[in-house]
């Protein structure tokens, strides 16, 4: 994977927005409450890109997103909502 | 301006404001007071300061609230009917703890009225007006100089404790002409404004607030302004009293209705009759303690107002049932004569007028 | 890897009372990028409104005051007016600006203070329990609308950005959604250009109107509430820039 997420699990109220809004979807929310009783989103980063469109909507800041140095995603012409997304691994 | 120069009261507290170091002005049309706005939309550009006509005095005390927040001195004045559209702003400053002068040139009420003077708005100005328990220090001057000292004192008793200032003009003080010295008196130390929302540049963020949720927090806040409020109370009254010692009849009055008790008191005077008077000059703090000694001695405290009674209620709980209180007063814009005064200070030496 | 998306410093690390899925979240994070991508933390001043963003002051780390009901753009012109070099930027909710702040929203814009305006438009009171707003949409039910906002009865949705338009004084008016990371990216680049125009003292207002989702009053889940956005409310509010 080129890219990871962390999520705050004690800040996330489990809202749901990063969830549908992650492209390759694999955002899901977590069986086990937080402290507050919130059912926190969740993920393995197993296909993140670091596109950051959980982060940019997350209205609670809990997501901090990281990339891999020399890596560029390119989008296709279908809107970001779709799986059609390239990663180019350039070399270092 | 240190000579002595014929001003009308409007403009007069307007200059003083000025001399004050008054940095801002905001103010709407209203009369009698329509004389501030005109002279403070000259006079403040000219001294490289702020003069906004707002939209309303809704808007008008919002402005004061604004650059006061940001530690400059600022003022507004209006009459009656927007001063009662000021209160919910004016309980802020108190809430917030924010300097602020607020001049009313009280007009005949209630509702639209009239444009005469009156006194009928120092239950609004002494009693809140506005939501909540806060106090405000109010003044009321019988001249145009007094008018312009209070200005300045104002000013600097804002700054002091953190708190609206109200100054009680009336309409025949605001458009009365009388020569007056328009220079800056005395100028108390007063604490910096290390609390003023600047940019926090090389510091913590400041916050202006009056909203207090968690549990007691209110109340605490509460305490601290009347902690404060019991302070001016100890150390901030000023009245004038004359010819008390040996007098029957004592005469409460203020603004412009102690002008006229004065003439009244000075003809009974060389009629013989042994009348005095008490000027409150600051309504609240109310000069209880000087009222409550007078009444040591039996006399009649016969209070004037050009209302229906309103300062009458505390000069009744200043004198704490040891005297008898009398009032005589005219509503809707009436102004007695020292005729009238006069006529009902002989009545009382006959025993002919009821107590209240 | 490289960190490319952190919490800004002048947003608080702190959690807010917003519900699960409040656009405030959001927009309070856009404002704080921008003043710290400006680098005017520490020349800004902010007006909290009454509303659910009463307590900004708790999230956003400039000075901030709290005032009266409706009153941030005469608080504003009081402070602007005062003090020319600072960033005074007021943060007001559909009932604060658009209700019992109509008058003081259109005469700043009329005088043209120079001052910037973030106005959150999510068609509904939050924090007094859902009432009709000036903005609540034809057919909304709400807590003072049982049977839906109806125009003969309530009137229309109140499309403030298209009125402040028509004044000489507005020199910069978009509305802008929340809806998704597009759009939440297109909010951000017009509160940049709101605050970088008083940065560079421009002569007149900016406001910035963004369409925010109030998951809880309009009984609808976070992301139901973001399609509600995209759906219905630019129907009636329809996005883009207005002016400048």
């Amino acid at each position: 994977m080129a890219g990871k997420v962390s999520i705050d699990s004690e800040r996330c109220k489990g809202c749901g927005l990063c969830v549908a809004v992650c492209p390759k979807q694999i955002i899901v929310i977590s069986k086990k409450s937080n402290k507050k009783g919130y059912f926190p989103a969740e993920t393995d980063n197993s296909e993140c890109t670091g596109c950051a469109a959980c982060a940019i909507i997350c209205p609670d800041a809990a997501i901090e997103v990281h990339r891999d140095e020399g890596t560029r995603i390119m989008e296709t012409a279908e809107s970001s909502k779709s799986n059609n997304t390239t990663m180019v691994q350039e070399k270092p | 301006m240190s000579e002595r120069v014929l001003m009308c009261g409007n403009e007069a507290l307007a200059e003083a404001a000025i001399i004050a170091g008054c940095d801002a002005y905001f103010g709407y049309p209203i009369t009698p007071q329509n004389e501030v706005p005109a002279y403070m939309a000259r006079r403040m550009p000219e001294e490289g300061r702020i003069f906004v006509q707002s939209e309303s005095e809704l808007a008008a005390i919002s402005m004061v609230f604004g650059a006061s927040a940001t530690g400059k001195r600022a003022m507004t004045s209006s009459s009656s009917p927007g001063i009662s559209l000021m209160q919910e702003g004016i309980s802020y400053l108190a809430g917030a703890e924010l300097p602020s002068v607020i001049v009313n040139v009280m007009r005949g009420g209630p509702g639209l009225g009239n444009i005469a003077p009156s006194q009928a708005d120092y239950f609004q100005a002494t009693r809140g007006g506005g939501h909540g328990d806060y106090r405000t220090i109010v003044l009321g001057p019988s001249s145009v100089q007094e008018l312009a000292d209070c200005m300045m004192l104002a000013f600097d008793l804002a700054d002091l404790y953190l708190m609206p200032v109200m100054v009680l003009a009336d309409g025949i003080l605001g458009q009365m002409m009388e020569p007056v010295v328009l220079e800056r008196k005395t100028s108390r130390e007063l604490p910096p404004k290390d609390w003023a929302l600047t940019g926090a540049k090389e510091r913590d963020q400041h916050i202006v607030r009056s909203l207090w949720l968690k549990e007691g927090a209110l109340e605490a806040h509460n305490n601290k302004l009347q902690a404060r409020y019991d302070q001016i109370q100890r150390d901030e009254v000023l009245c004038e009293q004359y010819e008390v010692d040996d007098a029957e009849i004592v005469v409460v009055a203020y603004g412009v209705a102690a002008r006229i008790v004065r003439g009244a008191v000075t003809r009974a005077r060389e009629e013989g009759i042994n009348v005095g008077w008490i000027r409150p000059v600051t309504l609240w703090p109310f000069p209880s303690k000087e009222i409550n000694k007078a009444a040591d001695e039996f006399r009649i405290f016969l209070t004037v107002e050009m209302s229906n009674g309103q300062m009458v209620e505390d000069v009744k709980l200043a004198v704490a049932g040891k005297a008898p209180v009398v009032f005589h007063g005219r509503p809707g814009g009436g102004v007695p004569t020292v005729d009238e005064i006069l006529e009902v200070i002989k009545q009382l030496t006959l025993g002919a007028k009821t107590p209240i | 890897m490289k960190t490319i998306f952190e919490r800004t410093p002048t947003l608080k690390d702190c959690t807010t009372h917003y519900c699960p899925g409040c656009g405030h979240g959001i927009a309070h994070r856009l404002v704080a990028e921008v003043i710290d991508e400006l680098d005017i933390r520490d020349r800004t001043i902010g007006i909290a409104p009454v509303g659910c963003a009463v307590l900004a002051y708790d999230y956003l780390d400039v000075d901030m005051v709290e005032v009266a009901h409706g009153r941030p753009p005469a608080v504003a012109t009081g402070m602007k007016r005062t003090n020319p070099d600072k960033i005074i930027f007021s943060y007001q909710g559909d009932g604060d600006l658009a209700s019992i702040g109509a008058a003081e929203i259109l005469h700043a814009g009329h005088r043209g203070e120079q001052i910037t305006v973030v106005f959150i438009n999510n068609a509904v009171y939050g924090m007094t329990g859902g009432q009709m707003a000036p903005t609540t949409m034809l057919d909304q039910v709400t807590a003072t609308t049982p049977h839906g906002r109806h125009s003969v009865e309530q009137g229309y949705p109140l499309q403030v950005s298209e009125l402040l338009a028509t004044l000489p004084g507005t020199i910069y008016i978009e509305r802008c959604s929340l809806h998704d990371p597009a759009h939440v990216r297109r909010s951000k680049k017009a509160l940049m250009h709101a605050f970088e125009l008083q940065v560079d003292a421009a002569e007149g207002m900016s406001l910035v109107e963004i369409l925010s989702p109030c998951p809880t009053y309009w009984r609808m889940s976070p992301v139901k509430a973001m399609e509600w956005i995209e759906n219905e409310m630019t129907k009636a509010f329809p996005l883009g820039r207005l002016k400048g």
